[in-house]
């Protein structure tokens, strides 16, 4: 017979739900592991390169499902390294939503008010700062420009970049090669490493059982370097107590395939998933236009022919971010740059008479990327994802070596996502068609469904236990001990980007799990200070352990 | 037998690239180039190396394609039967048709609810990325060597260790009235 691995804490993911509570439970004298199914990379591993194995499919994953395909990190760090670091807090009229329950969605503990303490912290950690306008990239100061000749408002994007180090390469979803972007590589896992804790890639948890003492047990799969659809060894670990941060395209998928050991999860475990209402809108822009209408030059006499150019999202705007509109009708509005791939496939060209997402036409639109500019729609939608029964291992089955996989992810939107999008794809095309500027089509959904970039909710925090799956304090209903401190907690659409509110959603969660894993006789204490006085910034990583 | 196997391979061959060259149309490459049917000026998805992508075991679809091979062919076949148009031997029943009819069948087969949508829109994407990505070269060298696609979309080069920088990146000044309910620390209210 072998005997499993004992811990204190095992952590299940490394992204902002991960990390923040690898640290603090470190930090707060606890053993802690950290299960990561992805590989850990350093900067200098991080490759200007579109190459299939490349850091960019290494540390990426796309997974599709019916009706929604979920893109989102794969490796220490998580999402951190493949963001675009676009840090806002959520609007205050957020926190009221109603959505598809009839009632609060949002814990009556939980407002604009009492989050932002929270958010304060992770602000400090990151850091996060505002970005000043001489930063703004083209892109976005053209978006600024167009929604000003409009009659809207835009606004500089608050940001987890150091801009001195940023080159504007744009290869942000590859991980940052130049420290610039402050993943959680610079911040909490180092400070979290720092403290004891002990983080192993390539570790993908498969399920979770009890253990005849009470405690749980964390089954894992080793997953190859190369190829991710070959399973290399396994292993158990105990522990006391469980965070669960695989991401909410995983999260509900881990627990659904406990559930013949753990027992019954509670029904929302798997539904009411939200693709945080994400849509997207391409415009082919005319230079001269740009010139003329907005008055924009560059140095040398360009006016635009910037898409390359940038770091993600520099500018959003922010007027139907109005609390007094309904739901549904309310969304941010935000330049953005993804790679070509990505970025160019699902786009459609404006003027096409036949199939506008490919042949003749569509590659005409490619000779003109240079002069393209994407906004990013960020609504309130239905959380109408529901997750079917899991696949045999992971959270999709894997199709490529790397990258691209099949969920059991279904989702089919509701009117209500339908209409915000509709209002959303005429506000784009209201600023950018003005006076010719540009010709806009949204991006198709009939190839991989919808898309987000941004999964939340499949395993929501909630008053109400028949429509969440964790209590306020982010601990699993009738699972005590195992706590879900990702996106997956969020209740619903945050119309802005949400890494800033899942990482202060979690920051949030820390105590209660302090005083669970203390009750559960863990020595353990809460109250570390800020990570950043614990790190050295990003060359920090590269010390990394042995696994 | 060697001749066999030589006319599997053209098939197979002649029927990716017509499949490719729907999605990223490029010039015939000669006079009787039939696979690329020219429904586009300048190099499209073959050129810029949509088979070799395929081909790649990392894309997960290479021990699949005979068998994709050999589907479409049946669905062209079918097509050009419920539509009256002779198939010309001896090139693939795809292969065949003119551009506006792969693009029919490339319609059907990619329509939401067609039980095969799935695969034949993973081949697609792949189709794409060479074009857009060229995923099967280090990007460096793609450019180095003026990948058809890159060279096309107006990729910039890199500086000389291979990564990429945009010294000049701002319009630098503001251009838009900041929302009202903005916070001090630039948050929505």
């Amino acid at each position: 017979m072998t005997s499993s691995e004992r811990t204190d804490i095992v952590v299940i993911g490394s992204g902002f739900g991960g990390a923040i509570a690898a640290y603090h439970l470190a930090a707060g004298g606890a053993r802690v592991v950290v299960l990561e199914r992805g590989p850990w990379l350093s900067s200098e591993e991080f490759e200007h390169d579109f190459m299939l194995g490349s850091s960019s499919t290494r540390i990426f994953e796309f997974v599709a499902g019916e009706g929604m395909s979920v893109l989102g990190g794969n490796c220490v760090g998580g999402g951190s390294v493949v963001y675009f670091a676009t840090m806002p807090r959520a609007p205050r009229f957020i926190f009221e939503r109603r959505g598809s329950i009839g009632s609060r969605m949002w814990p009556a503990a939980i407002t604009r008010d009492t989050l932002d303490p929270w958010y304060d912290r992770v602000v400090e950690a990151l850091p996060v700062s505002k970005q000043e306008w001489s930063e703004v990239t083209y892109p976005g100061g053209l978006w600024a420009a167009a929604c000003h000749h409009a009659g809207h408002t835009a606004n500089p994007v608050p940001v987890a970049i150091d801009t001195a180090k940023c080159t504007n390469c744009n290869w942000m979803m590859a991980g940052c090669r130049f420290d610039a972007k402050r993943s959680l590589l610079q911040n909490y896992l180092p400070a979290a490493i720092s403290h004891g804790a002990h983080i192993r890639p390539m570790h993908e948890v498969q399920q979770l059982s009890r253990t005849a003492d009470g405690n749980y047990r964390v089954h894992y799969s080793i997953i190859d370097d190369e190829d991710y659809r070959v399973q290399t060894g396994s292993g158990t670990i105990d522990a006391k107590i469980v965070v669960l941060a695989a991401g909410a395209g995983a999260t509900p998928v881990i627990l659904q395939r406990s559930e013949a050991s753990l027992g019954a999860m509670p029904a929302a475990v798997g539904r009411y998933f939200s693709g945080n209402g994400e849509r997207l809108n391409t415009a082919v822009l005319d230079e001269d236009k740009v010139r003329d209408v907005l008055g924009l030059s560059r140095p040398g006499g360009k006016a635009y022919a910037a898409n390359q150019i940038g770091r993600g999202p520099s500018v959003a705007c922010w007027d139907r971010l109005d609390a007094s509109l309904p739901e549904y009708s309310r969304f941010s509005l935000e330049q953005l740059f993804f790679p070509p791939g990505l970025g160019t496939i699902l786009a459609q060209a404006p003027t096409a008479a036949g199939p506008a997402w490919f042949g003749a036409e569509k590659k005409e639109m490619l000779r003109h990327w240079s002069s393209w500019l994407t906004i990013f729609t960020m609504s309130e939608d239905d959380n109408e994802g529901v997750f079917g029964p899991p696949p045999p291992s992971g959270n999709a089955m894997r199709i490529s070596q790397q990258m691209l996989g099949q969920s059991t992810l279904r989702y089919t939107p509701t009117q209500n996502t339908l209409r915000g999008w509709a209002e959303a794809d005429a506000a784009v095309k209201d600023i950018l068609e003005r006076d010719g500027l540009a010709r806009v089509m949204p991006w198709t959904n009939d190839v991989v469904g919808a898309y987000t970039v941004h999964p939340l909710a499949s395993c929501r925090i909630g008053d109400d236990p028949a429509t969440s799956a964790l209590d306020d304090r982010h601990e699993l209903r009738n699972h005590p001990g195992i706590f879900v401190t990702d996106g997956s907690a969020v209740p619903g659409a945050l119309t802005v980007n949400p890494a800033l509110t899942i990482a202060a959603l979690a920051e949030r969660a820390i105590p209660g799990i302090v005083r669970a894993a203390q009750q559960r006789g863990v020595p353990v204490r809460y109250g570390a200070p800020s990570p950043e006085s614990a790190a050295s910034g990003g060359s920090h990583v590269a010390a990394r352990q042995a696994a | 037998m060697r001749s066999d196997t030589q006319n599997d391979d053209q098939y197979r061959t002649r029927t990716l690239e017509a499949y490719a060259d729907t999605f990223v149309p490029g010039a015939k490459r000669s006079p009787d180039d039939r696979a690329v049917a020219g429904a586009a000026a300048g190099p499209g998805a073959v050129a810029a190396g949509a088979l070799e992508l395929l081909e790649m075991p990392a894309t997960g679809v290479a021990d699949g394609l005979d068998d994709l091979v050999r589907t479409l062919n049946g669905h062209a076949h079918t097509y050009a039967a419920e539509h009256g148009l002779a198939i010309d031997a001896p090139v693939p029943p795809f292969v065949a048709l003119s551009f506006a009819d792969r693009t029919a069948v490339v319609r059907a087969l990619i329509a939401p609810g067609h039980p095969e949508k799935d695969i034949w829109i993973l081949v697609a994407l792949f189709c794409f990325m060479a074009f857009d990505t060229a995923a099967h070269m280090h990007t460096v060298d793609a450019i180095a060597a003026g990948h058809p696609g890159l060279t096309a979309m107006g990729f910039a080069k890199p500086d000389a260790d291979g990564l990429w920088r945009f010294p000049d990146y701002s319009y630098g000044r503001q251009l838009a009235s900041l929302h009202p309910d903005t916070t001090p620390a630039g948050d929505p209210a």
